[in-house]
């Protein structure tokens, strides 16, 4: 029976519930036998409960646990203790949203059942009458949560496992997400507001435009999508383009950047390369021209569907790739410890990610160096063209780098740029598999990368992308919910208002005040970053680029004789491109581009490095890394006590605020100078407030270790990797005893 | 004209000393180096030299650049370095190699046939240069470490251990150094008795003294047990007296080997101590392999970092070395080491000999227990201590100023625990006082024989050739400029043990050692975490003085100054900032 999880039960709203308020739990808390409830969001319904079910500690191999009551309601799968909640040191970076012991429905990866010992991937059909006397849920955030259901009743424990399977693995419809039931109050007058760019007004993309110099026209003729429906709302193109309408705008290239030279970088979607039509071909023909007049009659293409790998081998690929981290116990760890390079690199995740930086940097050779124009282009143009475009606006301008800049280049390229969020993320737990794919990850991953090693460049921190790569997963915010911006406004207008309730409060994932306090908000911001040197104080430079990017590389630095191969040149000329005929697929040896590439870099690194010029990442194998923060940060095993580059931050911030201190006490002295008011008002409350008193772990801010002893972890099953099958491990030491060695 | 090639060794894996002076162009740096910055020499169209240092031969040559194409310059060759510069082209290049590090020079025929028709030749320095050396320091660098002086430290000799001198002509053991620590009970007639049951005669002897438990860490080789099984009565009393000190139920005993190479060693006369014998001992394994696997482990490192960096799989590349994976089996050694004596239990270590593995596992659990050691002053006590004065075949595992060396003899076990203890200050940025550099300059002057710290393979043979006298130590010269070797971040905490973790999610490889030659995989001279450190530091100590300045003009002109305040790092020049824009 699962009448608890139909649909019925879902869209019911709030009033049809009792739902208890936060104060009326803490009134009930008193009367010791009584029932514990979760905190409920508002807009949040309790399903269904169990008690008691028995919470795996998860750094045991023991099997201990916790007993506690386990609750489904429709936004999450909650655990609640029955012990009394441990003195807990005060947790700076709580989620407002979600804690340690919550797992928004949406954020469950996979379930596993353990049936008499033998372990079973839970899909919503197998929920019939039988439950695993163990559940194991894998969360999308990496997390692992073991519960053991023998210790309840068998009816509650039937019910729990058939309700959490039922809302986290069967496909729903769209306006069963929590964020459709979610009654939050919208922030007032945000800073988010006025500061992240939405890109859903023709202002926004004027004032785009204007930042960075374009030539172009912005189009208004798809307001109400009777263009296209995969195309935005409001989109900017080639001066040169006449024709919308043909093809539902399919092969129009859509402006993303303009260098400084003129330059710009377009990207457009493309019809499967297989289909011949010659009146599309044309067709194609004109929008590439029309890219090339954009700046000196050049253009570069680029087929990304060709080049780089599909949104399939993305996903297969994270899927092993994650595997290596949603570790359930101890001798797991150590198994796995054993082949660990081995099989980060069998996953091939990293190389996907290397190759998607490394396209970027092409793209990036191209606008900076030759100078030309470049139009990228894949089937839908929503994907990689999204990854590529991205990391190439992050590399070359320095104002993506800022953490408003970079929440609007996510606006810009991603959600108003049409990139399917609901599909990729598979929202909905749809069977077809086709369409899921983790590419915002892949590309945040890629910006990690570049934060990893510039780190100095960037106004956020890796917290800050690790916190928004788990955001994807919380069913509260618009921002990741939806296709296309005209199925944002189709969904929004029907699930609009009956009238009473007022617009939608569905909160974009900008308005970081939902999931963060203002100190918690804090660890967004990265206290190595290099502001922008202000102008009275930039007696060095002399002369600057209008727009806040530098030349580090004057494009006459560069000689180098024109590619073959790579980037197919599509125009150099008037003359040439009179005459392009049609997009060739990419030909030439592989090596040719990387062999260019490579050059461009090692010229780039000769140069002193400006944070607020180019930057260019380093893509030999030692330098790329793991997102060591948001892979490791749940396994205890891991963990280096009062250790990690958390120590050195803490370090760091202290000192920061004896500066700040310091500084506040000279400008008071200094008040009847009229002291000039900082002009960054909010890095005074920037402060990390590490808890410098009790040692952090390397996990910091995410997992906190307080109470681990301070016993060292000790490897085990050490010996079975080291196969030294050759005769020199059986040498003795001393060349004495060793009869004959050649 | 001729072609040279100067390749680096593969038993020593001199790749890494050569990589400083292959600076390739970096950055707007004219100076070739952060590691170079010590050595104060300036690569001038004339060689700086050294005191000491004599030119033998100048010439031009052209030198194939593996990273770039064939550079045309000038060579030098003094007693003590090669040294090259280019003549032309704007991109500077210099090489700039201590003979000492050079270990296979290959004569070729010609750029087509490179490396087919080649054959080598060994150099060896017939003098080291290190005692032609006349630099001087202030601190004399050899006074660093006093045997009795650290014992005392610790809290050595007490009711449970005493001092023996019985091996000042070094006649217990040749290896060992003048000065013992051993069990009160224990008569000098006792020690040589169990002498002649343990390899070399190196006899457990103390390591450490735990202040609050009294527990220790006892050093030694393996029992002569044999094919046989001997016993030896004294040295089962011998070990007991050890476990009685602090009342340990039963004392533990780590071999480091593999079990299969412990039972192998009998067939030479070696062994293990076995549960009949040792009845209130407990011997655990720590399957950590011997001197050859890690020769060739490095090795094939050196082979996926040089001259290219292996590129399309990296990771099993780096995997297929183990390199990480002994790193890992000796760190996780020493941790159980460190924990079994914080909690209580004297433990007693050996490998064969007790001189490659044993030192690892000694000075790494002493460095994780032990704070002291943690400190610029302290580290270098623990290497002349457990390394040194115990006998680290430095010269054998290096192979300097012996034309007859042999290649087996050779391994890199000193670089495989610097590049330990690199893992672990990577792991606890904060609780080491030294710095990256020095480690680096450590392993750099390992190979180049400037100095006579390494030379020689135990304390007999470093006082026959009256090395205190005739060398300058590594300690003078970095002593004479400790602020280089300064960690910013460090915080002392005196009482915390360290236990990193040894798992490969956390070892890396330390590519600012191995690959720092490569001008393709980025360097960064500081941290940009130092560096903005650094700049608050300077920035912190600015507004402090002009506080004291306003504080002064308030209070009236008075003599008194305030205090100043603390900065570890004063030297941090004041260009430094002028680059980078704090956020103030």
């Amino acid at each position: 029976m699962l009448s608890l999880g139909s649909g019925g039960a879902k869209s019911t709203k709030p009033s049809f519930v009792s739902y208890v308020t936060p104060e009326e739990i803490k009134s009930e808390k008193d009367p010791p036998k009584q029932e514990k409830h979760p905190d409920l969001l508002p807009g949040e319904v309790e399903f269904c409960s169990a008690n008691p079910i028995l919470k795996y500690t998860q750094d045991d191999l023991s099997q201990r646990g916790v007993f506690g009551t386990l609750f489904c309601t429709n936004f999450r799968v909650t655990f609640i203790s029955d012990e009394k909640p441990q003195e807990k040191t005060d947790k700076t970076f709580k989620n407002k949203l979600y804690g340690e012991n919550d797992i928004p429905l949406m954020c469950v990866d996979h379930i596993y059942g353990v049936y008499d010992e033998k372990r079973k991937l839970i899909t919503g059909g197998l929920v019939k009458n039988k439950y695993p006397s163990k559940m194991i849920i894998h969360c999308k955030d990496l997390r692992v949560f073991q519960f053991s259901l023998t210790f309840s009743k068998e009816e509650d424990a039937k019910k729990i496992f058939q309700g959490i399977a039922h809302h986290c693995l069967e496909e729903k419809s769209l306006k069963c997400v929590f964020a459709f039931s979610y009654m939050g109050t919208p922030s007032p007058e945000m800073q988010w507001k006025q500061e992240t760019v939405m890109f859903d007004s023709p202002e926004d993309w004027t004032q785009e435009m204007k930042r960075t110099k374009a030539n172009c026209r912005l189009v208004t003729e798809n307001e109400n999508f009777e263009l296209s429906q995969r195309l935005p709302k409001y989109f900017v193109i080639p001066l040169t383009i006449g024709d919308l309408f043909s093809y539902q705008g399919k092969g129009l290239p859509i402006w993303c950047w303009s260098h400084y030279s003129g330059c710009a970088l377009f990207k457009a979607s493309f019809p499967p390369v297989t289909q011949e039509d010659g009146d599309f071909q044309k067709h194609l023909d004109t929008m590439i021209n029309a890219v090339a007049h954009n700046h000196l009659y050049s253009v570069k293409t680029e087929d990304l569907s060709e080049s780089l790998p599909n949104i399939q081998d993305i996903q297969q690929s994270y899927n092993k790739f994650k595997q290596f981290f949603l570790i359930e116990n101890s001798t797991d760890f150590w198994l796995s410890d054993v082949k660990w390079f081995s099989s980060l690199e069998s996953s091939g995740w990293l190389d996907i990610i290397r190759q998607c930086l490394q396209k970027a940097v092409e793209v990036v050779e191209c606008l900076e160096k030759d100078n030309t124009n470049v139009l990228i282009t894949e089937e839908e143009g929503t994907d990689l063209c999204c990854v590529i475009s991205s990391l190439a606006q992050i590399m070359l301008d320095p104002y993506y780098r800022t953490l408003m800049g970079f929440q609007s280049l996510v606006q810009k390229e991603w959600v108003a740029g049409c990139h399917a969020f609901l599909d990729r993320c598979n929202h909905l737990h749809q069977k077809d598999k086709e369409y899921h794919s983790p590419v915002f990850l892949l590309f945040l991953e890629c910006v990690w990368q570049l934060v990893h090693q510039h780190s100095p460049a960037f106004q956020f921190s890796e917290t800050y992308l690790t916190v928004l790569s788990d955001s994807v997963h919380v069913p509260v915010f618009s921002t990741f919910l939806f296709n296309s911006s005209h199925h944002r406004e189709s969904v929004m207008k029907a699930e609009s208002p009956l009238a009473q309730s007022g617009p939608l409060s569905c909160p974009t994932v900008w308005d970081w005040s939902v999931q963060f306090d203002s100190k918690a908000q804090n660890f967004f911001f990265n206290p190595l970053y290099l502001e922008k040197v202000k102008h009275d104080r930039a007696v060095r430079k002399p002369h600057k680029p209008k727009h806040q990017r530098n030349l580090s590389l004057p494009s006459t630095a560069f000689k180098t004789p024109p590619k073959k191969g790579f980037f197919k040149d599509e125009t150099d000329s008037l003359k040439k491109m009179l005459r392009v005929k049609r997009l060739s697929r990419w030909r030439g040896s592989p090596d040719a581009p990387t062999a260019t590439t490579r050059e461009f870099f090692e010229s780039w690194q000769h140069r002193p490095l400006d944070y607020h010029g180019l930057l260019l990442p380093c893509l030999d194998g030692p330098a790329v890394h793991i997102w060591m923060q948001r892979y490791l940060r749940w396994i205890p095993e891991v963990y280096i006590l009062g250790g990690g580059s958390v120590a050195v931050m803490t370090k760091l911030m202290e000192l920061l605020s004896q500066v700040q201190d310091l500084k506040r006490v000279l400008e008071q002295r200094d008040s009847s100078q009229a002291a000039k008011l900082d002009h960054r008002p909010y890095f005074q409350h920037r402060l990390l407030s590490f808890d410098s008193s009790g040692r952090l772990s390397s996990s910091f801010p995410f997992a906190y270790t307080c109470y681990r002893s301070f016993k060292p972890i000790i490897p085990t099953g050490l010996m079975q990797s080291l196969m030294v099958t050759d005769s020199l491990a059986s040498q003795e030491d001393e060349a004495s005893s060793v009869v004959s060695f050649v | 004209m001729s072609l040279v090639e100067v390749e680096e060794a593969n038993p020593v894996m001199a790749s890494a000393p050569i990589a400083p002076y292959n600076s390739s162009p970096l950055g707007n740096s004219s100076s070739p180096n952060a590691s170079r910055e010590s050595l104060k020499m300036e690569p001038l169209a004339d060689v700086a030299m050294l005191p000491g240092e004599e030119r033998v031969i100048d010439k031009d040559i052209i030198y194939i650049c593996p990273f770039n194409a064939a550079v045309k310059g000038k060579v030098f060759i003094t007693n003590y370095r090669l040294y090259f510069k280019n003549t032309d082209s704007e991109m500077p290049v210099t090489l700039d190699v201590p003979l000492g590090v050079i270990s296979r020079v290959e004569k070729m025929g010609g750029a087509s046939s490179r490396g087919e028709n080649s054959y080598g030749l060994e150099i060896t320095c017939k003098q080291l240069f290190a005692f032609l050396s006349q630099e001087k320091y202030e601190e004399n660098g050899w006074n660093v470490y006093e045997a009795m002086e650290e014992y005392r430290r610790q809290g050595v000799p007490n009711s449970e251990w005493r001092v023996t001198f019985i091996n000042k002509n070094y006649e217990l053991c040749d290896t060992y150094p003048t000065i013992l620590v051993v069990p009160y009970k224990a008569t000098d007639e006792d020690l040589k008795r169990v002498a002649t049951f343990r390899s070399r005669c190196r006899i457990p002897v103390l390591s450490w003294f735990h202040k609050e438990n009294h527990a220790v860490i006892m050093r030694c080789s393996q029992p002569l047990v044999g094919m046989s099984g001997k016993r030896n009565k004294d040295d089962e009393r011998y070990l007991d007296l050890i476990r009685e000190a602090n009342g340990t139920t039963k004392l533990t005993i780590y071999d480091a080997r593999p079990n299969v190479n412990a039972v192998a060693n009998k067939a030479t006369g070696g062994g293990y101590e076995g549960d009949d014998a040792y009845q209130n001992a407990e011997l655990v394994f720590l399957d950590i392999h011997n001197i050859h696997v890690m020769r060739e482990s490095l090795k094939k490192l050196k082979d996926i970092v040089y001259p290219n960096v292996e590129e399309s799989h990296w990771l099993s590349s780096l995997e297929s070395t183990h390199w990480l994976e002994h790193i890992k089996l000796v760190l996780s050694g020493a941790i159980q080491v460190a924990d079994k004596v914080s909690s209580g239990s004297s433990v007693v270590v050996h490998c064969s000999d007790g001189w490659d593995r044993t030192a690892q596992l000694t000075s790494l659990a002493m460095l994780m227990l032990d704070s002291y050691y943690r400190t610029l002053r302290g580290f270098q006590v623990l290497l002349e201590k457990e390394w040194i004065g115990f006998g680290h075949k430095f010269a054998s595992r290096i192979g300097h100023g012996d034309k007859n060396h042999a290649d087996q003899d050779r391994s890199p076990i000193f670089v495989q625990f610097i590049d330990c203890v690199w893992q672990m200050t990577k792991q606890f940025p904060t609780a080491f006082e030294f710095n990256e550099r020095l480690l680096v300059v450590i392993l750099d002057h390992l190979y180049s024989c400037r100095f006579g710290t390494f030379l020689y393979n135990c304390e007999s043979a470093r006082e026959s050739n009256n090395v205190r006298a005739k060398t300058v130590s590594l300690w003078s010269s970095v002593n004479s400029d400790t602020s280089l070797y300064i960690n910013p971040f460090y915080t002392p905490e005196s009482s915390r043990v360290l236990y990193p973790v040894a798992s490969m999610r956390h070892l890396e490889l330390w590519v600012t050692y191995y690959i720092r030659w490569n001008p393709r995989i980025q360097h960064q001279q500081q941290s940009p975490v130092e560096q903005r450190y650094k700049e608050l530091l300077v920035l912190r100590d600015q507004y402090l003085k002009k506080l004291e300045e306003l504080q002064l003009s308030d209070s009236a002109p008075s003599s008194t100054h305030l205090t100043n305040s603390s900065t570890p790092n004063a030297a941090t020049p004041n260009q430094r900032i002028t680059h980078l824009q704090t956020p103030f």
